[in-house]
């Protein structure tokens, strides 16, 4: 099991050049856990999820993991304990699926070295992990969506860290997809430990599979709890500004948003 | 982990490692060959018992000199500029993710020339002088390019299109000087304009090879992270590559040696632009492709030498060689990258 880190942030302003998007976010993230960040277009989610992945240098505020704030920790050194799934990974072209897992290995690997016996192992796990195996040894080019997001998971396994940021892991999959990689992230987190931090567009899938949840609106963290304590009807029109119902997920007993519009709502 | 995924993971490493290793190979033995017939053919052909003879020091008449004071520095000159344009563009197509990101097209290059030319037409100043203005040039080159196509969202689209409206910039600078320069300035300043490896000499060398001998493996060693920086600032950084720091060496090891190849041979055309893809092409991906794309320039240096030397009725410099060459791909590859639509 992975051991359990203390990954904080406290009172953090950022944004990109001088528009703010976060004004002041403290949280402590769940060790161990699945926590989903929701919120509506534009609340700063991603941008919440980047500047914790150090990818954005927060104007104020301070990030710790485990008492120390992570601009203090050699690069190689965070990179093997906080990981991140970016939205828009670049695929280098014709590359083998193998060999791009295998890129997550850095934070491990000296400058000249080859791969270890300790990276093939690490790459194998991970590809097994994500259902690839048998795709290790064809070109990246040649998958489908739904493949290449495992892959791309998959590096971030081989990465091996303890703490892992997925920035819409489901975005342009297929709902038998989505589901499929939520259940594989749910595995790994019952069978490793591994802290696990997301964002997700969905509300209803959120709700499913998070343990805890931390609710955006217009760069403030609004709420945060279990999904049972936190999706209410009063929360979701706050945080989307949409009128809704919600009810028992007749599947898995978390709460299920569902929506009212303008048509079609029958008549009380 | 299953033992079956392990071995097939590794078969497939052990393959592409294997075709790596061989490619690389080929490609060294082939700048062997090259190498010898520089040194064998000429004028006159020696056979390469006498050119082995007259490299060890022994004075044969007419060998020696043909040899050792003609045909070893061409040489030289053709093996260093070669490498230093192939590693030199590959880097920046690599760290930019685009081939069309290289050194001829966005005007580095030709900040290196223009202040050359400006150095020897203008100021009189001597060839030490003369290849530091360059390396500085070309790093302000780069600097300049970066600063004006700076704007968020990092566009290497945008970086391209500033780059080959200074390299238009520059040349005309280029061409100017040339107009107005004093006559017996031009002779040198013409070397900046089109590769070519005639007239090297020996004592011209050393800048070019010491700076290769430096510059090459800085590259080599940063090839790890050229790699990272490939998947993209956010990935990369994620996985713990110091991002601007790799960014600024392998820069400052790729315009060294641009600048001072380009001192040497002049811009060869083409060169910088086509070893990486040819490179890449030929070894695949998933291994360093820093040696090969180097040793792809060299051969072709070479090789286009010779063919410019003796394969028509008119002696033509290396540089128009390479040029009737790249030209139809840099073509093919605009048409290629239109129609998926990532220009």
């Amino acid at each position: 099991m992975k051991p359990t880190h203390l990954f904080k942030t406290e009172n953090i302003v950022a944004g990109y050049d001088h528009k703010t998007i976060l004004h002041g976010i403290s949280l402590v993230i769940p060790s161990n856990k699945i926590s989903v960040i929701v919120g509506a277009n534009a609340c700063g989610k991603s941008t919440l999820l980047k500047t914790m992945a150090r990818l954005i240098k927060p104007a104020s505020g301070e990030i710790t993991l485990d008492g120390k704030p992570i601009g203090k920790y050699p690069p190689k050194q965070l990179a093997r304990i906080v990981g991140l799934l970016p939205q828009s990974p670049i695929v280098p072209e014709g590359i083998s699926v193998a060999d791009l897992v295998g890129r997550g290995r850095f934070p491990h690997q000296s400058l000249l070295s080859g791969w270890s016996k300790k990276d093939y192992e690490a790459v194998a796990e991970a590809m097994e992990i994500m259902n690839i195996a048998e795709l290790a040894n064809l070109h990246i080019d040649e998958l489908s969506g739904g493949q290449r997001q495992r892959v791309w998971i998959a590096m971030a396994l081989a990465q091996q860290t303890d703490i892992l940021f997925l920035d819409e892991p489901t975005t342009f999959l297929d709902i038998t997809y989505q589901i499929e990689i939520l259940d594989l992230l749910t595995d790994l987190n019952r069978k490793h430990g591994t802290t696990i931090v997301m964002v997700l567009h969905d509300m209803n899938l959120s709700a499913r599979y998070a343990d805890y949840i931390f609710a955006l609106r217009e760069g403030r963290l609004v709420a945060e709890g279990e999904p049972a304590q936190v999706m209410t009807s009063g929360l979701v029109r706050d945080v989307f500004g949409l009128d809704c119902t919600v009810i028992a997920d007749p599947v898995s007993g978390s709460p299920m948003v569902v929506p009212k519009g303008r048509y079609h709502v029958l008549p009380v | 982990m299953t033992n079956a995924t392990y071995e097939y993971i590794l078969a497939g490493r052990r393959h592409r490692r294997r075709r790596w290793l061989l490619v690389t190979c080929s490609l060294a033995l082939l700048a062997c060959i090259l190498c010898c017939l520089m040194l064998m053919l000429g004028n006159t052909l020696y056979p390469a018992r006498d050119v082995l003879r007259a490299l060890s020091g022994e004075q044969l008449k007419g060998v020696s000199f043909a040899v050792n004071t003609i045909r070893l520095p061409r040489m030289l000159a053709g093996l260093f500029a070669g490498f230093a344009f192939g590693l030199a563009g590959n880097t920046f197509q690599t760290m930019l993710r685009n081939p069309l990101a290289n050194p001829n097209v966005i005007g580095i290059t030709a900040g290196s020339s223009a202040a050359a030319v400006f150095c020897i037409i203008v100021l009189h100043t001597s060839d030490t002088v003369v290849s530091i203005a360059s390396v500085v040039a070309g790093l302000a080159t780069v600097v300049a390019i970066y600063a004006l196509s700076r704007a968020k969202p990092f566009s290497v689209g945008r970086l391209i299109l500033v780059g080959i409206g200074i390299q238009a910039m520059l040349s005309a600078m280029i061409s100017y000087l040339l107009l107005v320069g004093a006559q017996q300035d031009i002779p040198a300043a013409l070397r900046w304009l089109s590769g070519s490896l005639n007239g090297s000499q020996m004592r011209e060398l050393p800048p070019l090879v010491i700076s290769v001998l430096i510059c090459a493996p800085v590259a080599i060693v940063l090839s790890k992270h050229l790699s990272m920086l490939e998947l993209g600032e956010q990935a990369a950084t994620s996985l713990g590559a110091h991002t601007d720091k790799t960014r600024i060496w392998l820069i400052l090891s790729a315009v060294c040696m641009l600048a001072l190849a380009t001192a040497t041979t002049g811009p060869i055309a083409f060169v910088a632009f086509l070893s990486g893809p040819i490179a890449k092409r030929l070894v695949g991906v998933g291994f360093s492709n820093v040696i090969p794309s180097g040793l792809v320039g060299l051969n072709l240096v070479l090789a286009a030498d010779l063919v410019g030397q003796f394969a028509f009725q008119v002696r033509f410099p290396v540089g128009v060689i390479t040029g009737i060459l790249g030209a139809p791909y840099l073509i093919l590859l605009l048409i290629r990258m239109n129609r998926k639509g990532n220009l």
